[in-house]
């Protein structure tokens, strides 16, 4: 089976975005890569990111080079990185929607 | 191996020095109350595409899109239709494409006697416009340099940052070496940008403008609570606003930026620019910034741009009137599913097929294959969707009189 692949943009980065969407287990990883390989600790989709290393709370998380965040708690190297784990500097309500679909749940209500 | 950089085509020459790719008729109506009879008229017509403003009470910047619209080089004549009661007016519209060299005509709905005899009308008016229009039409070599070609990205996934924006960028840096000019937009997705985003100014008066542009950005979205990025774009792994911007970012390439210009004003000079269509502050605080991608393509193409590239990497089915618009994904997947709809799969960049020179230089010679008149996926589809709303920004000789 071909192995599954991430791509770290740049070298300073402490995540990676999935290419093909991964289960558990060995993941590849392209582009300016420092580890090449890793282990995903859960199942990620496409698209998403993976934690290249270990990132503390309140820890910057960097993409392209650039600070795209922070950790909202302790991510592990492998763990799946999005909206249940980091938030952004500028927009409070990305961290009130669903992780997997993106989906609002601050206006449930108005939908009666 | 392109060679879209010393590739020559043929134009249109307009009577402002400005060339087109293409040669269209124009109908513009001026309240929602025209719409219908306006579509009914170019349905079915070969070369003509509609326009125009829903609102009854006039607006400055609405006003101000349709004009520059009515003068794009793309466009050969213009027909306005109004219904007859509301602000803004047919006949002023007329006089300006008229000074611009343009044949032209424009009638009120309530004066025509109806619907059906206002779209009889229109239609007899469109054929007399187009024949002299063809008739008149000044033909002349096109290369890269006589091109202004706008950038805008929708429906983002992870991929748009990694490989499409960056293909988009890599195309632009082409583009602006050969003397063309190139056009970004969204400052509300350079957000977490500040300093990235000055260093590439390629004066300090262009990095004057680029800090204001940015801070009116930052500003606009704190007040109205919204940031562009959507559930889609979180779905398909975009984190937050500042990741989500360093993607879309990528497609201004690496070359100086030379200021920032606004809504309906075309770049200067040639070289890469960036577009500001957020709302400058104003007593309504009316409009939001882009409310779908279909109206920041507009504000580009009101720039003058002859070709748009939409970087989409979930895919959309929306096309453009005015200026062809070329549809980029950085998804294979979605190139594959949506192929009938998507013109260039930049995904071969992720897979290892292509390298991103390679892309950018392969997007070039579909730019100038477009531009030479083979129609882009959503032209074949007759996909024109348009969006002209109530905005403000600031233009103060123009802003008098109506509700700027």
């Amino acid at each position: 089976m071909r192995i599954l692949r991430c791509y770290q943009v740049d070298a300073r980065d402490n995540v990676a975005t999935l290419i093909d969407s991964t289960p558990p287990g060995p993941v590849e990883c392209l582009g300016q890569a420092t580890p090449t390989r890793l282990k995903s600790l859960e199942p990620i989709s496409r698209g998403h990111k993976i934690a290249l290393r270990d990132i503390s709370t309140n820890e910057a998380v960097i993409k392209f080079g650039v600070r795209i965040g922070r950790a909202t708690r302790p991510i592990k190297v492998g763990e799946w990185v999005h909206l249940h784990n980091i938030a952004s500097d500028f927009d409070q309500r990305s961290a009130t929607l669903d992780p997997r679909s993106g989906v609002p749940t601050d206006t449930s209500s108005a939908y009666v | 191996m392109s060679n879209a950089t010393h590739e020559t085509w043929m134009g249109f020459l307009r009577p402002d020095g400005r060339k087109g790719v293409r040669n269209l008729t124009l109908v513009i109506y001026t309240v929602e109350c025209a719409q219908f009879v306006a579509h009914a008229i170019a349905a079915g017509e070969e070369r003509v595409h509609v326009i125009g403003f829903p609102g009854c009470y006039d607006n400055a910047y609405a006003i101000r899109l349709m004009l520059t619209l009515a003068r794009h080089p793309n466009v050969g004549s213009v027909l306005v239709v109004g219904l007859g009661c509301e602000y803004t007016q047919p006949e002023k519209i007329a006089q300006v494409v008229r000074t611009s060299g343009r044949p032209v005509d424009w009638f009120f709905i309530q004066q025509a006697g109806g619907t059906r005899s206002s779209i009889a009308r229109g239609k007899e008016i469109i054929q007399r416009l187009r024949t002299q229009m063809d008739a008149e039409a000044s033909r002349v070599p096109m290369t890269l340099a006589d091109l202004t070609v706008g950038a805008e990205c929708g429906g983002s996934d992870g991929t748009s940052g990694l490989a499409a924006n960056p293909t988009v960028g890599a195309f632009f840096d082409l583009l602006v070496d050969a003397g063309g000019r190139a056009i970004i937009e969204e400052t509300v997705e350079m957000l977490g940008l500040r300093a990235h985003l000055l260093k590439r100014a390629a004066t300090p008066s262009a990095e004057h403008q680029l800090a204001a542009a940015y801070d009116k950005a930052v500003r606009y979205c704190q007040e109205v609570h919204q940031y562009s990025i959507s559930p889609g774009n979180f779905s398909g792994g975009l984190s937050t606003i500042e990741e989500k911007s360093l993607g879309a970012f990528a497609k201004g390439g690496t070359r100086p930026i030379q200021g920032v210009i606004k809504v309906a004003e075309p770049p200067p000079f040639p070289g890469l620019w960036i577009l500001d269509s957020v709302p400058d502050e104003h007593f309504m605080q009316f409009g939001y910034t882009n409310p779908n991608d279909t109206e920041g393509i507009m504000d580009l193409i009101s720039t003058g741009a002859q070709i748009v590239l939409f970087v989409t990497g979930r895919g959309s089915v929306i096309g453009s009137p005015v200026a062809p618009l070329i549809k980029v994904t950085g998804n294979t997947k979605t190139y594959e599913a949506m192929l009938e709809d998507m013109d260039f799969n930049a995904g071969r960049v992720l897979s290892g097929d292509l390298s991103l020179s390679e892309a950018g230089m392969e997007l070039a010679d579909l730019v100038v294959r477009t531009s030479a008149g083979a129609p882009s996926k959503p032209e074949s589809l007759n996909h024109r969707e348009y969006f002209v709303m109530y905005k403000h920004q600031n233009a103060p000789e123009l802003a008098a009189g109506c509700r700027a």
